[in-house]
């Protein structure tokens, strides 16, 4: 928990730093120049011997003063966008869950509640959908969905907005959750708390606000830090393939495909936001893993 | 054409820094073959390049290996530098003569020449040959061959082609004849790239896929599988007939594995366990290949072009001074950066790249204007926005998904924030996006794409990319991305090739004159001219680089 707190305070402080860096991480520096040790050099370093091929951005300096973990093919300082980077990447998985969690939700209460043809139709259309493979479907989704922009009708999401990577994650995992949901909603719909005040003729509306729903949300909330640590990753692996976050925008996932052209002579810039994914991820499982234990009164028992 | 699924047949200057090519000085042709020849080159890549019908492919990976083993009645002369660009008798005997109207060309076919399979090559097979290039729907038949009489109906119909009135062969005399709709000066480029290449007369109507069709090259395609590799062999009935055209190969046979990523590839070549990569290096690499391996490493000019087409028809790109805004602001020495640094790529102003037919050095849209780009100049560019009145607007620019040009993509997205418009990049499979930035549905405003010469004439840049004729507004296939149509200048453009035919110098002149009318309306941005690297294993010798045909692997030996 904690871990996740650093991690979300250091990416909200992402424009402190570039402020305090004095540099645009969302801009190019290809004749940018730095000082490091009172001495200025380049930060897009042209080779000079042998034959003088390549242009090597400049390495970690190890420095919070400026290129701390080096340059990216742009000449950006990879530090401040790895910062905003996470922003991205943490805003587009937690906007994701909250999405796919309250359409799961509302088809897991549709369909365990009304029951019948509903159920049926609902299940049917859920089932399609987990028939495809979780990247199949997403990377399907992007590749047509990048290049138009898509009317919702009550709002728009424009080509190359943040929303389209938060809308077609959100949808993909929605199977995933709305099954749970539904055997939880099937199992109280037939609990005697509810048959009583089915029986009192309690309107409809009042015994899934009072009685179901609350009852459903330790299912609920047990998945989401799991949510969330699947988007991070689905975010990622989207911006990696360039279907997801677009340029100069960046995300965890982005800087690790910036990084991939310089694995050989700069592996701190794949690696950084690798890291930073894995510590993140990995915060979430163990979160998810208390959460579920502290709700889950059967799992105590054993 | 472009590289966008790497097909092209390219053109360099000089071979810059080529090591350890060692070319014939103090020995003759005798002495070295009696000296190299054997052995076996090993090349690698990614992937295989498709089908190995050398009239349907049209991959660079692939017209490498076509131009040693198939061939036409004329080619392109098979040496270093320059000279590379000129056509010369192949298997014919000698260049054709040509009707005073221009229309008709009869060629004389050499005599005692044999397929690998051990046929006699006749006139029959050349017709059938050309019949073939429309039967099998050649990427080109549409747009090389159709000014064939006859070719239309080809077009039309393609199983019942053929080609009547248009080519007819004489068995008595040896003699093809070929008959044009009208003159064109570019005709003998056309049928020197491979696919004018002869097969034999019963080869199927098809497309022949994995399946080696027979050569008439020194070397012949032993066995295909693209998902390893493809496996060349002496070819046991050529003789050699013409150094120029055809020179017989040092090595026994050549092998072409496939499966390697192109970091590996450096690695193998590295260790001499393959003897050139077929990918360029990746630029994480360079530095590396040209410190330690720089005695390996031959870089190489190609005549092609990196450049930005600006649709004209969509704002804000639609006002001249916003195009020509941009090619002031673009820093052409920081994109030479992202491609590898000044070695591996030269700026440029002009559309005919250096060195190519028609071009002379010119720079309108830089500091100091004159024949030279030196620095961008941001104060003219702004001025020239803030009278357009159209800083604020959304651009969006549409690359493809490969590291360099993204990087392109990202770099101008800067440039155009500098110049205040609101610009974002988007970057699409590299599979799609060459026909995405063409078809007008599209609504692309900016994109970056490049060039590579087909053959070595002025028309195959300015009229082919900039052409009224290339502009197909709703069409994949609308190669005059810019959507630009001057009139007045495709008129200019007409004439010239006309001209070409009487007098190519004049017209050279005239064509450098249409690229600078061209850019003062800007309707692109040209970037640079890359150069190409090729990495070689330490024992091979003999590199020589043509413009044309880039890698004379028939001419390496290794041993």
């Amino acid at each position: 928990m904690l871990v996740l707190l650093l991690v979300a305070l250091l990416t909200l402080l992402a424009p402190l730093y570039a402020g305090y860096l004095g540099v645009d991480p969302f801009r190019s520096n290809l004749r940018g120049k730095v000082e490091i040790a009172g001495e200025v050099v380049q930060v897009m370093q042209q080779s000079t011997e042998g034959l003088g091929l390549g242009v090597t951005p400049i390495g970690p300096t190890w420095n919070p003063g400026g290129y701390m973990l080096g340059a990216d093919n742009q000449g950006r300082d990879v530090a401040a966008r790895l910062l905003y980077g996470g922003r991205n990447s943490l805003f587009i998985a937690s906007a994701a869950t909250v999405i796919c969690l309250v359409l799961a939700t509302l088809i897991g209460l549709a369909a365990g509640f009304l029951g019948g043809v509903v159920d049926m139709a609902l299940s049917r259309i859920l089932d399609v959908l987990w028939a495809f493979p979780v990247y199949l479907l997403a990377i399907s989704l992007s590749i047509v969905l990048l290049t138009s922009t898509i009317d919702l009708g009550l709002f728009t999401i424009t080509a190359g907005s943040l929303a389209l990577p938060v809308f077609i994650i959100g949808i993909i995992y929605v199977p995933y959750v709305a099954r749970p949901v539904r055997a939880r909603v099937l199992t109280l719909r037939h609990s005697e708390f509810v048959l009583a005040a089915v029986g009192l003729g309690l309107p409809t509306h009042r015994i899934l606000r009072r009685d179901i729903l609350p009852n459903l949300m330790p299912t609920i909330i047990v998945f989401v830090p799991i949510l969330l640590a699947l988007a991070i990753v689905t975010e990622s692996a989207l911006s990696y393939l360039s279907i997801g976050v677009q340029p100069p925008d960046a995300s965890w996932g982005t800087i690790i495909q910036d990084g991939q052209t310089l694995l050989y002579s700069r592996p701190a810039v794949a690696l950084a936001p690798g890291i930073a994914i894995v510590i993140t991820v990995l915060a979430l499982n163990v979160l998810g893993d208390a959460v579920r234990d502290a709700l889950d009164p059967r799992g105590q028992v054993r | 054409m472009t590289n966008w699924t790497r097909y092209a047949a390219l053109t360099g200057a000089a071979a810059l820094l080529s090591a350890t090519a060692v070319t014939a000085g103090a020995e003759t042709r005798e002495e070295m073959m009696a000296a190299h020849r054997g052995g076996e080159i090993r090349l690698v890549a990614a992937a295989a390049g498709g089908t190995i019908d050398p009239q349907i492919n049209y991959t660079l990976q692939y017209w490498q290996l076509f131009y040693f083993t198939y061939d036409g009645l004329v080619t392109f002369k098979r040496v270093e530098g320059a000279g590379a660009g000129g056509v010369v008798p192949d298997l014919a005997e000698a260049m054709p003569e040509v009707s005073a109207d221009g229309l008709t060309y009869t060629f004389k076919l050499r005599q005692g020449l044999k397929f690998s399979d051990g046929s006699d090559v006749g006139v029959d097979d050349v017709v059938a040959s050309f019949q073939r290039v429309f039967k099998v729907s050649g990427p080109t038949a549409g747009t090389f061959y159709n000014g064939i009489v006859g070719a239309e109906a080809c077009i039309a119909a393609p199983a019942d082609c053929t080609l009547d009135g248009g080519i007819s062969a004489d068995a008595a005399s040896n003699t093809v004849t070929i008959t044009l709709t009208a003159p064109d000066p570019e005709f003998l480029y056309k049928i020197a790239v491979p696919h004018a290449s002869v097969l034999p007369a019963e080869t199927l109507q098809e497309d022949a896929g994995v399946t080696p069709i027979p050569t008439t090259g020194p070397y012949m395609f032993e066995s295909y599988n693209p998902n390893e590799s493809l496996v060349m062999v002496r070819n046991p009935h050529f003789k050699e007939w013409s150094v120029d055209a055809q020179p017989d190969g040092f090595a026994d046979s050549i092998v072409f594995d496939f499966g390697l990523s192109a970091e590996a590839q450096v690695t193998a070549v590295q260790n001499g366990q393959a003897d050139w990569m077929f990918d360029q290096p990746p630029t994480d690499r360079l530095a590396e290949i040209g410190t330690q391996n720089a005695d390996q490493v031959h870089v190489n000019t190609l005549t092609a072009f990196w450049y930005v087409p600006f649709n004209v028809n969509l704002a804000p790109f639609d006002d001249v001074r916003v195009r020509q805004a941009v090619n002031y602001a673009i820093d052409r020495d920081a994109l030479v950066g992202i491609f590898g640094g000044p070695v591996l790529a030269q700026p440029v102003c002009t559309i005919l790249p250096p060195a190519f037919p028609g071009h002379e050095d010119h720079c309108a849209y830089t500091q100091n204007p004159g024949t030279d780009w030196t620095a961008p100049d941001m104060d003219k560019a702004l001025a020239l926005v803030a009278e357009s009145g159209t800083a604020g607007q959304k651009v969006t620019i549409v690359v493809d998904d490969t590291s360099v040009m993204r990087d392109v993509g990202t770099y101008l997205q800067s440039v155009l924030t500098d110049l205040g418009y609101d610009a974002s990049v988007n970057s699409i499979s590299g599979n799609i996006q060459f026909t995405y930035i063409q078809n007008t549905n599209n609504k692309v405003q900016m994109s970056v794409s490049q060039w590579y010469q087909d053959y070595p004439a002025a028309s195959n840049f300015l009229n082919v990319l900039l052409g009224c004729a290339s502009f197909h507004p709703g069409s994949d296939s609308s190669v005059n991305i810019s959507g630009y149509c001057n009139e007045e200048i495709d008129a200019r453009m007409q004439a010239a090739m006309q001209l070409a035919t009487t007098d190519p110098d004049a017209a050279n002149l005239e064509w450098a004159k249409i690229d600078q009318a061209m850019m003062a309306e800007a309707p692109i941005a040209p970037l640079f001219t890359p150069k190409h690297v090729d990495l070689v294993s330490k024992r091979l010798g003999n590199f020589l680089f043509s413009p044309q045909h880039q890698w004379l692997m028939s001419q390496a030996w290794v041993q």
